[in-house]
């Protein structure tokens, strides 16, 4: 049976307000829920959300420290910040980049096959970043760009601060240079430390004085939207921001004097080897030259491949610091040093003499150890034999100390161990001994150690290598006469914000104590002979000198060239040539300097060394005295 | 009984000041008005502000608003019968655009939503946000309710013809608030709570079909709800940088102009759909409670208006634009504060854009025709 409806206004009207009743309050449960959510979100989760929002509108940038500067000892700057100059372009305010990247080759600011990579580049950052495609320009290329400014729209030079040396090449290798960050330099540094530095020290002190130098970064929080765009504040939002000041880096006070060294470099000429010149009583380094030199601001603008092939394939190898890492024979600069070995050990005395036939023959053997001079030297004691440098008396001398003995003497004033120079890279060189050619050969027959070796170390010949640094260091002890210092490049450390001065006081080592002192003077003596004396091997170099020098000339002879070294006759028969060393230090009776002076293939110590030092001696002793 | 309706105008003849008499004279409802009023208000400070200080879109939403203040006040002066007789010629015409959209129509983010007449620029899917409900209360008015599971099948198919067209374009928020639209006045209607329950339960049992037919931008808002780091800079980035402005406005806001996310363009659709979040990076969550109360006084508002009308069809359709309002309400704050999917609904009277406002103007205008003619009788 249908049910026939029947239309109830009343009813309907009730069920309505019945209906409209319910849907209210659902309306309001609804509404009550998007409030509890909304109480989560901006009370419960207020922090977390507050952290977000900081996140995505701040971006930090760094604040890169100011490096510190490094000043020679007479204040004179040897490595400072200064502005250098790189191309940017912006692409969204360039209006035809083809037409733009076409201007930039046209006036030589761009590199006709790098168009395609820049183009890439500026298509691969957004559009609204200065991209830099020039890192360093010279001074003409600015001219060029500021000519043609008005047509490169998009197109700016920008600042950024880059290492500069003022003095060029000088004294590179006890300076170092900065260049980029490398894989292997991440390793031996916190990166967060270097969030936005763009160079860090890699050799001389620019690296061994990293620390101190690179100082702290800060950095600063800058508005930007989504799109990374920087932004002005919003409304007056901008107390928030966060900022933290870099702290610059300390200045380095050298103990060297940029001057002097370029004395040395000056008399060094084309010439390639090594000058070390110290201050005996602290350890001072005042020169510090190894010669060809390169000019570090290279580095620190950014090399170029082509610039950096051609210093590492030069064969002159202007990058390799001969004066702490060359290590060669010390030929007869060791002369005085075996002498006073020989009266130290008492095995001699100064007046004894020898006869020199211009040879010299181990008992029971047929060898002849020649001298230098081919008709000999007559009979020579001790002063004669160092003044006229005897190779004779000295092989004699030697075979009668015996290695182990000759060993534990130049041990003790520095040979075979690293000066500790506060740079890095220092060679230790090699005194031998018997102990020392059993660790360093393996076959049990090169092992023994054979008198004859003994006779060649008389003459700082055989195993014996030394570098520059470690003659100059024995000098300064001859000097004082056993006082001993470590070889120190900075002497003080500048707080530049408050101005503090930190002095590194001069690390005294043991000192060289004799059983009789006078055998110093005994030496002194006979070294001044050789500047001074009727047949001394340096008295053409010191003639007409105001003050006196203990000196002495050596020769060391090359063996080899080495294999990988290209072939070039006219090159290898100049580089066959003996190494000129002259060691000395001066004023004889109260010294104030102490030297080495090495000239790879320069022959005779006498004439190419000898002179090096006298141009370095009065440029420092005659004017500081007058 | 008959007293009720006897006094009422004489104690309102000497108590009503002049404005109040023109009020009732134009049909409007004084305290929906203010409460619109003020939503409006609050809306074009925080778009001011959402538009980045721009003056210009600015001057264009108050020109808008204008225009649908003018629909509004236009619509409640139309009889409430002339409007009964009108609805199934307007639910025809805009089933014929709908289609004509769906074969003519301009493309427009991805979707097929506009009908270009030449002058203007025209969605006829906002027509059926009223269109439907007017329809289904047509329909039902002088049948005896509840209605019959006939009359329920009826009403469903009415209903169906829109919200598919639209759903096809594709447009799920405009389709969900149609059906919702036409659903509402079945409810309203007296529609057993069994039989709600059922559709309910068959709604649930038809979902994973539902998941079957929806376009893929559309799963993945429904997948970036669930888990919006699934994809943070795509389909999640709304969902994220939107509760991220809320969460860090916490109880006080950061100040007007003053919103990180909102200025610096972090926050996406940020004077459209996405205007909410702005409010409660810069009010805080007390100015969304603010804005909260205020549509509830609104929806309450239109809810006790629509309970006054004389007679069914002004009942139902007066009820069902109350409640859609409160959908776009819902659904809005919802997906903005991370309860629902991602679906484009703007807030109601705030975000910026022309065509809701009218829409949403023009419905509270019949409603106020409706309910003009106060019913003879209190219950």
């Amino acid at each position: 049976m249908r049910r026939v409806k029947v239309k109830d206004l009343f009813r309907e009207q009730r069920t309505f307000e019945v209906r409209a009743i319910v849907a209210a309050l659902i309306v309001a449960l609804m509404l009550g829920l998007v409030a509890a959510r909304l109480v989560w979100l901006q009370v419960v989760r207020f922090d977390y959300y507050t952290d977000l929002s900081q996140g995505n509108r701040a971006r930090i940038e760094p604040l890169p420290p100011d490096r510190g500067i490094i000043y020679d000892r007479k204040g004179r700057v040897l490595a400072e910040n200064t502005p250098a100059y790189q191309l940017t372009v912006t692409l969204e305010r360039v209006r035809d980049l083809d037409a733009t990247l076409g201007k930039l080759v046209a006036i030589g600011l761009l590199e006709a096959n790098d168009v395609d990579r820049v183009r890439q580049l500026l298509r691969s950052r957004r559009s609204f970043e200065a991209v830099p495609v020039r890192l360093r320009l010279t001074d003409e290329e600015i001219s060029h760009y500021a000519v043609n400014r008005h047509r490169l729209p998009g197109v700016d030079l920008t600042t950024r601060v880059a290492r500069y040396y003022p003095y060029g090449p000088s004294g590179v290798h006890a300076l170092g240079y900065v260049g980029s960050i490398s894989e292997d330099d991440l390793k031996r540094i916190d990166p967060e430390e270097y969030f936005g530095t763009a160079a860090i020290g890699k050799t001389g002190l620019e690296r061994s004085y990293e620390e101190q130098l690179h100082g702290t970064g800060g950095f600063r929080e800058v508005l930007v939207n989504a799109e990374g765009r920087r932004m002005e504040a919003v409304g007056d939002d901008t107390s928030e921001l966060r900022l933290q000041r870099p702290v610059a880096g300390q200045n380095l006070e050298l103990a060297l004097d940029i001057e002097l060294q370029r004395v040395a470099e000056q008399a060094m000429g084309q010439r390639r080897g090594a000058v070390i010149a110290l201050d005996p009583w602290n350890g001072d380094v005042l020169v510090l030259a190894s010669t060809p030199t390169f000019d570090p601001n290279k580095f620190a603008r950014g090399i170029s491949t082509v610039d950096y092939r051609t210093l590492t394939t030069d064969i002159d190898q202007p990058l390799y610091n001969r004066a702490l890492r060359g290590t060669y024979p010390p030929g007869s600069t060791v002369k005085p040093l075996m002498a006073l070995a020989g009266l130290e050990a008492g095995v001699i005395e100064p007046d004894d003499s020898r006869f020199c036939p211009g040879f010299f023959r181990l008992p029971n053997s047929s060898h002849r150890y020649r001298d230098w001079k081919r008709e000999g030297h007559g009979t020579v004691n001790m002063r004669e034999a160092i003044m006229t440098s005897c190779d004779v008396y000295f092989y004699g001398l030697a075979a009668t100390l015996g290695i182990d003995r000759i060993h534990d003497s130049m041990s003790r004033i520095g040979f075979g161990k690293a000066t500790g120079i506060d740079i890095q890279g220092e060679r230790s060189g090699i005194i031998p001994s018997t102990e020392w050619k059993k660790s360093a050969f393996r076959q049990p027959e090169q092992q023994v150690w054979f008198p004859g070796e003994t006779v060649i170390v008389g003459i700082g010949q055989g195993y014996w290598t030394a570098t520059p640094l470690q003659l100059a260091h024995a000098m300064a002890v001859l000097a004082t006469r056993g006082r001993h210092f470590r070889p120190r490049l900075v002497r003080a450390i500048v707080d530049p914000a408050s101005g503090e001065r930190r002095e590194r006081p001069g690390e005294e080592l043991p000192r060289v104590e004799l059983k009789d002192p006078a055998s110093w003077e005994v030496i002194v003596d006979a070294m001044v002979a050789v500047t001074t004396g009727a047949r001394g091997t340096a008295v053409r170099a010191a003639r007409g000198a105001a003050y006196t020098i203990a000196g002495k000339t050596g020769t060391a002879q090359v063996f080899t060239v080495g294999q990988d070294e290209e072939y070039d006759e006219e090159t290898v028969a100049e580089r066959l040539r003996d190494h000129a060393l002259f060691v000395a230090f001066a004023p004889a009776e109260q010294p104030r300097i102490a030297i080495a002076v090495l000239v790879e293939n320069g022959g005779h110590g006498s004439s190419a060394a000898a002179p090096i030092a006298r141009a370095v001696f009065d440029a420092y002793l005659l004017e500081q005295t007058g | 009984m008959i007293g009720g309706a006897f006094d009422e105008p004489l104690s309102r003849r000497g108590g009503l000041t002049r404005g109040a008499r023109l009020m009732r004279a134009l049909h409007l409802d004084g305290p929906l008005l203010m409460a619109l009023g003020a939503i409006a208000a609050f809306g074009l400070l925080i778009l001011y502000s959402a538009a980045g200080g721009n003056l210009g879109p600015w001057l264009r939403q108050v020109l808008r608003l204008g225009l649908a203040i003018l629909a509004m006040v236009a619509l409640a002066q139309v009889p409430a019968r002339v409007l009964r007789m009108v609805a199934p010629a307007a639910y025809a015409v805009g089933v014929v655009l709908l289609i004509a959209v769906a074969v003519l129509g301009d493309v427009g983010k991805g979707a097929q939503r506009w009908l270009d007449l030449g002058f203007v620029r025209f969605q006829p899917s906002e027509i059926m946000k009223l269109a439907v409900p007017m329809m289904c209360a047509w329909y039902l008015h002088d049948r005896a309710l509840p209605p019959s599971l006939r009359e329920t099948l009826v009403v469903l198919a009415i209903i169906a013809v829109p919200a598919i067209l639209i759903a096809e374009q594709p447009d799920l928020g405009t389709a969900l608030l149609v059906a919702g639209a036409g659903v509402f006045v079945l409810l309203l209607g007296g529609l057993a709570w069994r039989v709600v329950f059922t559709g309910i339960g068959l709604a649930a049992a038809a979902a994973p079909v539902a998941w079957l037919l929806m376009h893929d931008y559309q799963r993945r808002r429904v997948l970036t709800l669930l888990d919006p780091q699934i994809d943070p800079l795509g389909a999640g980035y709304h969902i994220i940088q939107s509760q991220i402005a809320i969460g860090s406005g916490g109880v006080f806001g950061k100040g007007w102009m003053n919103g990180s996310q909102a200025q610096l363009e972090f926050l996406p659709e940020r004077s459209t759909d996405f205007i909410f979040a702005v409010i409660g990076e810069e009010f805080g969550l007390l100015g969304q409670l603010f804005l909260l109360a205020l549509y509830m006084a609104a929806v309450g508002r239109a809810l006790f208006l629509a309970n006054q009308c004389r007679d069914t069809f002004g009942r139902l359709v007066a009820g069902s634009i109350a409640l859609t309002f409160f959908v776009y309400i819902f659904v809005n704050t919802g997906m903005v504060t991370g309860l629902l999917p991602v679906v484009g609904v703007p807030l109601p009277l705030v975000s910026y854009g022309g065509t809701s406002m009218v829409t949403l103007l023009a419905g509270f205008g019949i409603l106020m025709s409706l309910q003009a003619q106060r019913k003879l009788v209190r219950t």
